[in-house]
């Protein structure tokens, strides 16, 4: 097997040997590669490349099809907002604007600190509740302009 | 001594995420503090379907209905219902009546005009416990299927019953099967859609999550029926708790003999597994789902050759959604007859809305099929929140169309909502008020569409960027009224032109808002005004002299300068300075500004 130059971890190598042989398995090798790094570099997928036997370019198209899979690195505290349609009509849009507003990052950039990250997602399924947004993980229901920033300081890095 | 009493903890996502994890701990601790651990069991189930007052507790036998729970409640509720046998007054649903506090799932109108046959598990069972699943007739067709009924039996059943599929486009299931019973190949396949994509929707994460067993048993029938031995579930990678309950129920399922070799000693051999999806609507499109789980780019394929003959890895492969596949074990079980005498001719049985937006009630709601939208927005939902006036409800998601108040008492199915320009779709239902403006909700679907739009076929790609263009144009007031016309042409030549069922409905929002609310359009695009206040570009704010008074905190607070005025006296706002941050209005304590 080629060279482990990214420093996958003894897991996520064993993973990719048990999937090597499967057919459909680019997609599956990816999400437990991005599980590891919090996201797909291209030297990563290069090397995903090589150990599967796929080629670079299938893996990129494939990675850049995706909205799930990230080619950058988010914040250590990963702020999604949901804009689907329940959370969009009970203004997701506002939270996002305040959240601009006390970070100072639109949607898709990193505080230059690297701690928080901003990202707008389509449903989390908890329409129930919207507006919702999930902070580091944990899901926040019934969300106001106001409560954002008590939120954004409840949730420590992990 | 005996369980006296069972205390069910709704573990579905949405309450997860209001704690109901620290409220299933509590009430186990508290349970050994207070010395009754033996007479109570305290279960985590899937969910009860009413997210708007979640986390919800419900303790059997008395039915007693807890809602907005929090994890230090969990004392309270042992020493006073388990141990004192009182019901714990301010933490019953108590919304229905003044003065009668309802605290019997009975008494509670969200739940009086449901029925139950997709989600009859879910919020009674613990979906980690197979043989919670068993207890409730789980596993009882597979044993039926698998030693007293031949495929055709089973096909004729599911004919017997009319179940057409879930997913949105409503075909007749039997038929599905049928075909890939039919096709000549040694290697066929069973599928399940869980790429539920529809922003606005979650029926298929709540079964997943409330009774994973369904599926798999539903799955497990059909391979048999077909002649398949291997099936895969395709479930977005957005939902964890679902993927973590299925890989639990498909272990047990192995241990008990259900999947995996001989199964239940009949001879036939089926397993399951499980497939991400990375977050692409058009993947709920069925060559594109097949194309993902082949590990490619989910770029849709011409039909024929339908799945049926050529799917997956080019293998006959019946594909279904979850809420189909939940189906299946009940219609085994009591009988196509049974199930066609629910819901109408055309459309038998039940649906699973997800019921959001503008509603009192929001949650997931299960109703016999001929139900009429306005039992389901004002009996079971309770209504406009707020005071406010309906407008519209949208059912279908993207794909779907607007529904406007004439049409509320159309009784539900797939044929009549496609004949007032909806359609079923997965089951998303999105209820609009007067508050929110059809151009930009219409103008946010077809976003969503172009945005999931995969880019490999000309009429979908072209004509969403460009009837998308021509809304920005509208709501930034400098439509024309031949844009009307113009749209109304490039939808068309989308519906008739798109290779898949994306690029084909994507303008049914926008189409449909068009046939109802004409008017709001007009008043964009004529008027130049946005009537309910939406469309930033379309509002100017004022201040009322007679109501000002001076104060200057609008002034202050202003980011752009746009205000200005004297102290104590009327202030006034440069309309070509301002942005429309409505940063004043929050500000002024007089309600002297407002919006035009």
């Amino acid at each position: 097997m080629s060279e482990n130059k990214e420093n996958f971890s003894p897991e996520l190598m064993e993973y990719i040997k048990e999937w090597k042989e499967k057919p459909g398995n680019v997609i599956m090798v990816l999400h437990k590669v991005q599980g590891e790094f919090g996201y797909v570099s291209r030297e990563a997928a290069e090397q995903v490349s090589e150990m599967i036997d796929v080629p670079f370019a299938k893996i990129w198209g494939v990675l850049t099809f995706y909205h799930f899979f990230k080619l950058t690195k988010p914040g250590d505290i990963n702020i999604q907002v949901c804009l689907g349609t329940a959370c969009y009509l009970k203004g997701g849009e506002t939270l996002v604007d305040e959240i601009q507003n006390q970070l100072g990052i639109g949607i898709g950039e990193v505080t230059p600190d690297g701690r928080y990250s901003l990202e707008a997602v389509r449903c989390i399924g908890c329409c129930g509740l919207a507006p919702v947004m999930t902070v580091g993980g944990e899901v926040f229901g019934k969300v106001t302009k106001k409560k954002v920033a008590g939120i954004l300081a409840s949730v420590p890095a992990q | 001594m005996a369980i006296r009493n069972y205390i069910l903890v709704c573990g579905g996502s949405g309450c997860e995420s209001s704690h109901s994890d620290d409220i299933y701990k509590n009430l186990i601790a508290e349970a050994k503090a207070q010395g009754v651990a033996d007479e109570v069991q305290v279960v985590k189930t899937g969910c009860f379907g009413f997210c708007e007052q979640g986390p919800i507790v419900k303790i059997l036998p008395e039915d007693s209905f807890y809602v907005q729970v929090k994890p230090s409640d969990a004392k309270e509720l042992i020493s006073e219902h388990i141990i004192k046998g009182r019901q714990v007054e301010r933490l019953l649903y108590n919304k229905e009546t003044a003065k009668q506090k309802a605290g019997q799932v009975e008494d509670i109108n969200f739940y009086k005009k449901q029925y139950r046959i997709v989600l009859r598990n879910c919020g009674f069972i613990n979906p980690e416990n197979i043989d919670e699943y068993i207890a409730r007739d789980g596993y009882e067709a597979l044993e039926k299927v698998l030693f007293d009924l031949t495929p055709e039996d089973v096909i004729n059943e599911l004919k017997t019953a009319g179940l057409r599929g879930r997913g949105g486009a409503g075909f007749p299931t039997w038929m599905k099967w049928n075909f890939t019973k039919m096709a000549q190949n040694d290697v066929k396949y069973v599928a399940c859609n869980a790429d539920e994509g529809d922003p606005g929707a979650y029926m298929d994460r709540s079964t997943l999550e409330g009774d994973p067993h369904s599926i798999l048993e539903g799955m497990t029938i059909c391979g048999h029926t077909i002649g398949a031995n291997k099936g895969f579930i395709y479930i977005r990678a957005e939902y964890p708790l679902a993927i973590h309950r299925l890989e639990i129920a498909i272990k047990q399922a192995h241990e008990y003999g259900l999947l995996g070799k001989d199964i239940l000693g009949s001879g036939f051999d089926f397993d399951i597994e499980l497939r991400y999806g990375a977050g692409a609507f058009v993947c709920g499109e069925e060559t594109a789902l097949i194309q993902s789980l082949e590990g490619h780019r989910g770029m849709p394929q011409p039909r024929p050759p339908f799945p049926a003959v050529k799917g997956l890895w080019q293998k006959p492969t019946c594909l279904n959604n979850v809420e189909t596949w939940a189906n299946i074990p009940v219609i085994l079980t009591r009988g196509g007859e049974w199930f066609h005498k629910i819901g109408t001719e055309d459309s038998p049985g039940t649906k699973v809305f997800a019921l959001t937006g503008k509603i009192k009630n929001s949650g997931l709601v299960e109703v016999p099929m001929g139900t009429t939208l306005r039992e389901i927005v004002y009996d079971i939902g309770g209504g406009i929140t707020g005071g406010k006036k309906f407008k519209a409800v949208q059912t279908g998601g993207p794909s779907g169309g607007m529904i406007s108040a004439e049409n509320l008492d159309t009784p539900i199915d797939f044929g009549r909502l496609q004949s007032i320009g909806s359609m079923m779709g997965s089951g998303s239902m999105i209820v609009i008020n007067e508050d929110d403006c059809m151009v930009d909700v219409a103008k946010f679907y077809l976003n969503f569409s172009v945005d999931e739009a995969c880019g490999k076929c000309a009429p979908c790609r072209i004509g969403g960027r460009t009837l998308l263009n021509i809304l920005e144009k509208i709501t930034n007031g400098n439509g024309e009224l031949a844009d009307i016309k113009k749209m109304k042409d490039v939808a068309h030549a989308m519906q008739r032109g798109s290779l898949c069922a994306l690029g084909q409905t994507a303008p049914n929002p926008l189409i449909s808002s068009l046939k109802w609310f004409e008017d709001e359009f007009m008043a964009h695009i004529v008027d130049k005004k946005c009537p309910a206040g939406k469309c930033k570009k379309l509002i100017t704010y004022t201040i009322d002299p007679e109501k000002c008074v001076g104060c200057t905190a609008c002034a202050r607070k202003c980011p752009v300068g746009a205000i200005s005025g004297e102290v104590k006296k009327p202030h006034v706002i440069d309309t070509t300075v301002c942005i429309k941050c409505g940063a004043c209005i929050q500000t002024c304590k007089f309600g002297a500004i407002s919006i035009h």
